[in-house]
């Protein structure tokens, strides 16, 4: 680059002016893209590109289209009335023979299962029963003979929703919904509708503990910033200790301290205020105080360096006008506080959302948070189709807010606050 | 040659480089288990002599998660060779193709291991039981039966159970009169699971739920539950390790077993079978049994142990009557339904 420059310098007397400007320009833009290259490379192959794949799995349908691609070519022009006729049965037949050969019976079996549960057995059953391929005709008597589930219906509609290539499935399981035998959208089954109600948890818990570090930290970064030097310092020190301990460390802490014959509860008693101990622990109250304690930091710094900025000159000049301290407050002070305290509410929130651990140490069984169904579906019940929906509109759902919450503090500017 | 084109030039030789370097690595024989308590009794009887008869080995541990072998085997670079995996990990990894086969013939041959625990990708590892545990400093009635468990006028306090469906459901039928042999014909009509959730609501608001096998005996030790359910083995340990004084229940135990895997394309398919050959010999097994109360896949373990230790363990005979093994099969078929209806429940 620099060579080819310097040559285009010689060259200066026929190149015009306009022409080698650009060139310059160019070359000081390709030269910044460099920099930024390693970068932009380690957050494609780390971050971009997996979550462009968790996204494909939610919708990727490939199971039954790989082990029984006769039977979903036999059904493509079904129409779902009734049960379908002698040649989709003979396919099936067919694909069920050569699964069991290959050994992945269990790989459709396990898809179809999500959609009509008991099909595992349908499946596996009829695998270890269909001895050879039935005679040409036969094979729908066959089938049913073996398990009149074959006869029904749903069986049927279960293999063509499963056919893929892509399909909403999960998606619409990740909101409760469900597609009935036509076809139409409708709600889950209501004791399997549980994925709004734990979104909804979710944000709840995440807003409140939001809420409790904004009133908590206010008053500590206000301190710190306004003391001297010094003091300030040593109060810090204060916020970081927690800050570096580990998470399980502050977590399991807080188990001690408040289970029915922790510290709090024994105090109580000893004081005479409480004869039963109070439950503070593995409930909505035992996660909103440990989330609070471990997300607090999280909310002081930032609303410490926003108001470290404050000249404390305004707040004079304010009472010198006559502003009564509160006035002068919400007039003055708090408006210069709004980038810290959305920066520090979004940095909380956003954090929040995503908690794991902390929940399934202190929280009960109704206080589990999406990322407790994200993994479990993810590591236990290898249904990586619903645990990438469930993650698809989690992240939906903070970009959403990310956005709302960006118009709201900046108007057109979406920064997240970082901008101060 | 421009600054850029030599940048580039040297990223992309040093990431093929480092991509050749880890690839080309040989590396030792790596086994995998549950860490805690039961991993170091492990080190003690199966890996440091292993070791000392020369063939060199690593250990790490996991949680379990066959979503996590599935990434390991699927992403191309497994680092665990032999891996130990629970019955429902050894079903689905086994239908996924994420083991070796298992040639027992290498092992010492079929014959030689309790028939549940031989299966077509794994070799048992270790027998152990869902018991009810409780502190016997602090209940001097013992509770005999999944019913007690449930009456909380006659044992008041705290009742801990593993958070999930599973075993919840099956211990809550057992508490309102099912055999324990009928448990899965039961669990497995709408009636059944009606009956298990309403007999849950009779205890719902003292219930702690536990995740991980190392809190049962701490809820125990802080006094937060008066009765859990609780892997045997970590009772066997608390009361050993710590001084604790704690009882079990073996009436309506379930118990399941964990096996021994080999992950698909390991390069240490050699040392992986001398080990299993190793760990499957019934003089070695038994030393595990001393140090921590888990039953054994080799039949001749037991006949190998003092009567003393024998009697805790899941596979003594007495243990045995009235125990039911988990179900891998409804598991499989039902666990997903069964989790969203625990939630809605737990939510209600």
């Amino acid at each position: 680059m620099t060579a080819a420059f310097v040559a285009g310098a010689d060259a200066s007397s026929e190149v015009p002016l306009k022409r080698r400007l650009k060139r310059a320009e160019r070359t000081r833009r390709l030269k910044a893209l460099a920099l930024i290259l390693p970068l932009l490379l380690f957050l494609l192959f780390t971050f971009l590109g997996p979550i462009a794949g968790m996204l494909w799995r939610s919708v990727d349908d490939w199971e039954v289209r790989q082990v029984m691609p006769h039977t979903v070519a036999a059904l493509a022009d079904w129409d779902g009335k009734d049960v379908p006729g002698e040649p989709a049965f003979a396919a099936l037949a067919g694909d069920i023979r050569t699964a069991r050969d290959a050994g992945t019976v269990a790989i459709a079996s396990k898809r179809l299962n999500y959609a009509l549960n008991g099909f595992r057995t349908i499946m596996s059953g009829t695998a270890r029963n269909l001895k050879t391929l039935p005679e040409p005709g036969t094979a729908k008597d066959t089938l049913i003979g073996i398990n009149p589930a074959w006869g029904e219906r749903a069986t049927w509609a279960a293999i063509k929703g499963a056919s893929g290539p892509l399909t909403s499935f999960y998606l619409l399981g990740a909101l409760d919904l469900t597609r009935n035998l036509d076809g139409a959208i409708v709600a889950a089954p209501e004791e399997q509708a549980i994925y709004r109600d734990v979104f909804g948890r979710t944000f709840t818990i995440s807003l409140g503990v939001t809420v409790l570090c904004l009133i908590l930290g206010f008053p500590v970064a206000y301190m710190l910033a306004t003391l001297p030097t010094g003091q300030s310092n040593v109060l810090m020190i204060f916020v970081l200790l927690p800050f570096w301990t580990s998470l399980l460390v502050r977590t399991c802490a807080w188990i001690v301290v408040l289970q029915s014959e922790g510290i709090v509860n024994d105090s109580l008693r000893w004081i005479g205020l409480i004869d039963e101990p109070l439950r503070l622990i593995y409930n909505r109250f035992g996660v909103y105080v440990a989330m609070t304690h471990v997300l607090l930091p999280f909310m002081i710094l930032p609303l410490y360096s926003s108001m470290r900025s404050i000249s404390p000159a305004y707040m004079r000049a304010a009472a010198s006008l006559g502003a009564s301290p509160v006035t002068a407050f919400l007039r003055i002070y708090l408006p210069q506080t709004v980038p810290g305290i959305g920066a520090g509410s979004l940095l909380v929130f956003i954090l929040a959302i995503g908690y794991y651990i902390t929940p399934a140490l202190v929280g009960g069984a109704a206080d589990q948070m999406i990322s407790y169904f994200i993994a479990f579906y993810t590591t236990e019940t290898v249904n990586w189709g619903l645990a990438s929906a469930l993650g698809a509109v989690l992240l939906l759902a903070t970009l959403l807010l990310a956005v709302v919450y960006g118009k709201l503090v900046h108007g057109q500017q979406v920064t997240g606050g970082m901008k101060n | 040659m421009s600054k850029l084109k030599v940048a580039v030039g040297f990223l992309a030789t040093f990431t093929a480089g480092v991509a050749l370097a880890t690839a080309a690595q040989a590396r030792d024989l790596t086994v995998v288990s549950w860490g805690g308590a039961y991993q170091e009794a492990q080190k003690k009887v199966y890996f440091e002599p292993f070791k000392k008869a020369g063939t060199p080995m690593n250990d790490e541990s996991w949680d379990g998660g066959i979503g996590v072998l599935r990434a390991k085997v699927q992403g191309g670079a497994a680092t665990w060779d032999v891996v130990q995996v629970e019955s429902e990990e050894l079903a689905v990894g086994c239908e996924e193709g994420l083991f070796e086969t298992m040639e027992f013939n290498r092992i010492g041959g079929e014959q030689a291991y309790l028939p549940q625990t031989v299966d077509a990708c794994g070799v048992g590892a270790i027998v152990y039981d869902f018991v009810l545990g409780y502190d016997k400093d602090k209940l001097k009635d013992a509770p005999k039966s999944w019913a007690d468990f449930f009456d909380t006028t006659k044992y008041p306090g705290k009742r801990g159970l593993r958070q999930g469906a599973k075993t919840t459901l099956e211990i809550a039928l057992m508490a309102d009169g099912v055999a324990p042999k009928d448990v899965y014909k039961v669990l497995g009509t709408e009636e059944g699971l009606e009956r298990a959730f309403k007999k849950l609501d009779t205890i719902k608001n003292d219930i702690v739920w536990w995740k991980a096998g190392a809190q049962p005996p701490q809820l125990l030790a802080s006094g937060e539950v008066a009765m859990t359910s609780v892997y045997n083995g970590r009772i066997d340990a608390a009361n050993k390790a710590e001084k604790k004084n704690f009882g079990m229940v073996w009436n309506g135990a379930l118990y399941t077993i964990d096996s021994w895997v080999i992950l698909k394309g390991s390069p240490n398919k050699e040392a992986a079978y001398k080990f299993l050959d190793f760990v499957g010999k019934a003089e070695n097994q038994a030393k595990l049994s001393e140090n921590i109360a888990y039953g054994t896949s080799n039949k001749d373990a037991p006949s190998k142990l003092a009567p003393a230790v024998l009697k805790d363990l899941p596979t003594a005979p007495d243990n045995m009557k009235n125990a039911v093994e988990i179900s891998v099969p409804f598991w499989l078929e039902n666990i997903d339904r069964l989790t969203e209806r625990f939630n809605k429940w737990a939510a209600k």
